[in-house]
């Protein structure tokens, strides 16, 4: 239920403006690889390319490969639909669907995929899911009212929910926890390290302490300058970059000096 | 306007009086609320207490007006009123013309929504952006035709062209009693009455769709891309639910107008004092507003208020349908998205 990723000269661009230059990395299975860099280099647009949903603001587009598993998603033949089903996504801002309730939410991506879910199986997968994202004893007891009527904390859990519910290979972060208080930060972190046991994790954070806590391999990204294309800088071992980085950038990064 | 009709207290306040030291601080409702705000507070109150001040005359009018008819026994009401069409009372009189009324906006209701939310969801969500401003202009353009104009259309253009289709319901659905009877060979009819008023609807439910659509949150629309949904899927899971209360007030919209439509309606059908379902024969039904018009110039005092208790029962029709809409909205509150 995980799989490796493999970028290979990778160019995103809005319109005719490069955003990001020369993607080159590998992202490990069954781990979870941190994305930091100051705003505006680039990790979160890079992080949307991974499930494709990049292209979906208007002028977007990529050039370069993104495999997983060897296949490339931006493959002639390749449906972003079903690259989506495959690469699950939490964004920054908690966004259940407002019109439907808990158990429905964590349904929404089963039932887009078309398949026909008896009523049996569909309590067990909400109850799975929610277990998996550490809500289920906090909301097992309202499951038909609204998923707005939740806290910011809790709203990013069903998330998290709603994503595993449809069983991706992959799941991606877009600073989960940025709108969130110190302590759903903690209860998400911790479900984080739970979940990669059977997930392949990226994470975008602009909290390095939150990157050095919870990820196994960070990526610090950096740009020259405003209307320069974002670079990735250095990719390494977690405990590497934050300790002895090869980059001096990373280094002055962590330690405050900049961004 | 501030110095004339502030009180005292804010006078006294500018000068700041030793024995109150934060003055600033203190809540009251006087001195927080001086100069434009005020004015503001005014006119927007104002502005409110207007819309009740005017339905409450209109209602008044109504009744008023109505009156006479409404308290003239029946036998010398049929006696007065040589165009009662038969009916021995006011109530057997206004019954059918509600009817009427209700049957052709509710057909042109039922043609009209669909298409404009196609129309709506083609210009929000699937129109190249240059192309969606160009028709959005268009529809809205629709809006602008004057209702003779629409009738005029109706009768010399319209329905000659839409007979021979009702002529084939007719032979090959005539078992459906909707389309049973004698098809009229003019086709002006309750049919293509709701026909014309769907036009007429369309600019309207289609403009304000529209603007729900667009008002979509990005982030929900995004989530369900990112549950790997279509462009129809994401729609259907994040546009039309955020939507329906916005959908259900656009198609209320659009009844007010189609339940009101006077000159389109007179100039096409051709009317009757029936209840009859019978969709495509001629002088079966008659709408109130087109009734009135059609009537009012040749109408006595105790007709002219006979007409206006017909308009009474518009104006309660009119409530009814936008307190059942309101209702609807209300139902599922807290799953709108508006929290």
């Amino acid at each position: 239920m995980s799989q490796r990723i493999d970028v290979k000269d990778l160019n995103i661009f809005y319109g005719d403006f490069r955003a990001v230059a020369d993607i080159e990395m590998a992202v490990e299975p069954r781990s979870v690889t941190a994305f930091i860099g100051p705003s505006g280099c680039g990790k979160s647009t890079f992080l949307r390319t991974l499930n494709r949903m990049h292209e979906v603001i208007p002028g977007a587009r990529v050039e370069g490969t993104v495999a997983m598993d060897g296949v490339d998603l931006y493959g002639n033949d390749i449906d972003p639909v079903a690259v989506r089903r495959q690469v699950g996504m939490v964004f920054q801002r908690p966004n259940p669907f407002p019109t439907m309730s808990i158990a429905e939410n964590v349904l929404a991506g089963v039932r887009l995929n078309n398949r026909r879910i008896s009523k049996g199986d569909a309590q067990d997968l909400v109850e799975a899911s929610l277990r998996g994202a550490n809500l289920w004893n906090e909301v097992k007891d309202r499951l038909d009212r609204p998923g707005s009527g939740l806290s910011g904390g809790q709203q990013q859990r069903l998330c998290i929910a709603r994503a595993i519910a449809v069983k991706p290979q992959v799941l991606l972060m877009d600073e989960p926890c940025s709108a969130l208080d110190p302590i759903s930060t903690l209860a998400i972190e911790d479900l984080i390290a739970e979940l990669k046991a059977s997930y392949t994790i990226v994470i975008v954070t602009h909290n390095m302490q939150q990157a050095a806590r919870v990820s196994d391999r960070t990526a610090f990204f950096n740009l020259a300058g405003t209307g320069q294309p974002g670079r990735l800088v250095e990719i390494d071992e977690t405990s590497t970059i934050f300790s002895s980085p090869r980059e001096q950038s990373t280094e002055d990064y962590i330690s405050g000096r900049f961004g | 306007m501030t110095s004339t009709t502030s009180p005292p207290t804010a006078g006294r306040r500018s000068d700041g009086p030793p024995s109150r030291p934060a003055p600033a601080l203190r809540r009251s409702g006087r001195v927080r609320d001086r100069g434009a705000s005020r004015v503001f507070r005014w006119a927007a109150t104002g502005a409110g207490a207007l819309i009740l001040v005017v339905l409450a005359a209109v209602a008044v009018f109504l009744v008023l007006r109505a009156w006479p008819a409404l308290t003239t026994p029946a036998a010398e009401l049929t006696e007065k009123i040589t165009w009662l069409r038969g009916a021995d009372s006011l109530a057997a009189f206004v019954g059918p013309l509600v009817f009427g009324t209700v049957l052709a906006a509710a057909l042109a209701l039922l043609i009209a929504t669909p298409i404009a939310l196609g129309i709506a969801l083609f210009i929000s969500h699937y129109a190249p952006r240059r192309l969606a401003s160009g028709l959005g202009y268009l529809v809205d353009l629709l809006a602008a035709i004057p209702s003779v104009v629409y009738g005029l259309w109706g009768a010399l253009v319209l329905a000659p062209l839409v007979q021979p289709v009702w002529a084939w319901l007719n032979r090959y659905l005539g078992w459906i009693p909707l389309f049973g009877g004698d098809v009229s060979p003019t086709a002006r009819v309750i049919l293509t009455v709701g026909l014309v008023l769907a036009v007429m609807l369309l600019p309207i439910i289609t403009a304000v769709s529209r603007e729900v659509f667009l008002q979509t949150p990005r982030l929900h629309e995004e989530a369900a891309l990112a549950l790997g949904a279509t462009r129809w899927e994401m729609i259907r899971t994040a546009v039309l639910p955020f939507a329906r209360s916005g959908i259900i007030s656009a198609a209320m919209l659009g009844l007010g107008r189609a339940l009101g439509e006077t000159m389109a309606v007179l100039m096409i059908l051709s009317p009757g004092f029936l209840y009859s379902f019978k969709l495509l024969v001629a002088g079966q039904q008659q709408t109130i507003a087109a009734n009135i018009a059609a009537q009012f110039p040749e109408a006595n005092p105790l007709g002219v208020s006979a007409l206006i208790a017909t308009g009474l029962a518009l104006f309660v029709i009119t409530l009814l349908v936008n307190m059942a809409a309101r209702a609807i909205v209300a139902r599922r509150k807290d799953f709108s998205g508006a929290n």
